[in-house]
C-alpha cells in the first residue's frame, strides 16, 4: 500500500516534464491532479512553471522584423518576370 | 497599422478575396500578401535551414510556388498555413541541396535535479529581481535575440507553436514529426530560453 502511495506522488522531474501538455491543457486528469499536487506543494516547480509561462508570453509578442522596400521590390519583381514568363 | 495587427485582423474572407485577386493576376494582391505574410515566412525559413542567405531563397521559391499553385488553394486551412506548408516543404529541399551539417540536437535540457528527481539547483524567483512590468518588456527583447541559439529543429517548433501561436496537431503535421515529438521539441526549445533567460538575469551557471 505504502509503495502505491509513493508511486502517485510526482517527484520535480517528473513535474517538470508534464508542464508541456499542462499548459497546452492536454494533460489526462490524473496526472493534472497529480501535478497541481506536487506544485500546491512545491515552491520551486510552482516558480518553474510561472517562468516558462513568462518565457511564453514573451515570445509571443516577437514581432517578425520588417519587411524592408527593398525586400518587397526585389519580389514585385521576380513577380512581374514570373507573370511575364507564364 | 503595423503588419502584425493587420494580421490579427484579419478574417479568412480578407484572405480568400486576396486569392482571387492573386488568381486574376493582380499585383496588388501579390503585395499585399507579401506584407502581411513575407516577414513571417521569413522568419520561420531562417529557424528551419538556420541560414538568411538560404531563408530568403527559400521565401521566393515559396512565393513562386504560391503563384504558380494558387489555383489549389481551397480555403480549407487558414492562408497562413498553407503558405507555412509550401514554405516548410521548400525549406526541406533547400536544406538537402545545402547539405548542412546542422546544429546538433542535444542542446542541454534542464538537469538540474538530484538522483531523486527534486531540484539540486531550484530556479531563482524572477519576479523579485525587477518590476514584473519591467520584467515582460525585458524578457520580450532578449528571448527575440535568444531565439537563434536554439537548435534548428527546436527553434522552428517554437516558432510555429508560440510565435505564430499553431495549435499542437497542426504543427506535428506541417513538420512531420509524431504529436510526441512535437512536445519534447517545444519543451526542450522553451526550457532553454528559459534557461537562458534566467542566466541573463544572473541566476548564474548551473
Amino acid at each position: 500500500m505504502r509503495f502505491w502511495r509513493r508511486r502517485r506522488a510526482l517527484v520535480c522531474r517528473q513535474a517538470v516534464a508534464l508542464m508541456a501538455d499542462y499548459l497546452d491543457g492536454r494533460l489526462a486528469p490524473r496526472d493534472l491532479q497529480r501535478l497541481e499536487h506536487h506544485l500546491a506543494a512545491c515552491p520551486h516547480c510552482s516558480e518553474y512553471l510561472a517562468q516558462l509561462r513568462a518565457t511564453i508570453d514573451a515570445l509571443g509578442h516577437a514581432e517578425p522584423e520588417a519587411l524592408t522596400d527593398e525586400a518587397l521590390d526585389e519580389l514585385v519583381g521576380l513577380y512581374r518576370r514570373w507573370r511575364a514568363e507564364a | 497599422m503595423s503588419a502584425a495587427i493587420a494580421l490579427a485582423f484579419r478574417s479568412v474572407d480578407d484572405d480568400v478575396e486576396l486569392v482571387e485577386r492573386l488568381r486574376a493576376g493582380d499585383e496588388s494582391a501579390f503585395v499585399a500578401l507579401v506584407s502581411l505574410y513575407q516577414p513571417r515566412m521569413l522568419r520561420l525559413a531562417e529557424a528551419t535551414v538556420g541560414s538568411r542567405a538560404v531563408a530568403e531563397e527559400v521565401t521566393q521559391d515559396t512565393w513562386l510556388a504560391v503563384v504558380r499553385g494558387v489555383e489549389r488553394f481551397e480555403g480549407r486551412s487558414s492562408l497562413k498555413t498553407w503558405l507555412f506548408r509550401i514554405l516548410l516543404n521548400r525549406a526541406r529541399s533547400a536544406a538537402g541541396r545545402e547539405q548542412r551539417a546542422g546544429r546538433p540536437d542535444e542542446s542541454i535540457v534542464e538537469d538540474r535535479f538530484d538522483k531523486s528527481g527534486a531540484w539540486a539547483s531550484p530556479p531563482e524567483p524572477w519576479a523579485d529581481q525587477i518590476d514584473d512590468r519591467l520584467l515582460a518588456e525585458h524578457l520580450a527583447t532578449r528571448v527575440q535575440e535568444l531565439l537563434p541559439d536554439l537548435p534548428d529543429s527546436q527553434r522552428r517548433v517554437v516558432v510555429l507553436r508560440d510565435l505564430e501561436g499553431l495549435p499542437p496537431g497542426e504543427v506535428a503535421g506541417m513538420i512531420g514529426v509524431s504529436d510526441g515529438n512535437q512536445r519534447v521539441l517545444l519543451h526542450r526549445g522553451r526550457a532553454r530560453l528559459r534557461q537562458l533567460l534566467a542566466a541573463d538575469m544572473g541566476e548564474g551557471a548551473r
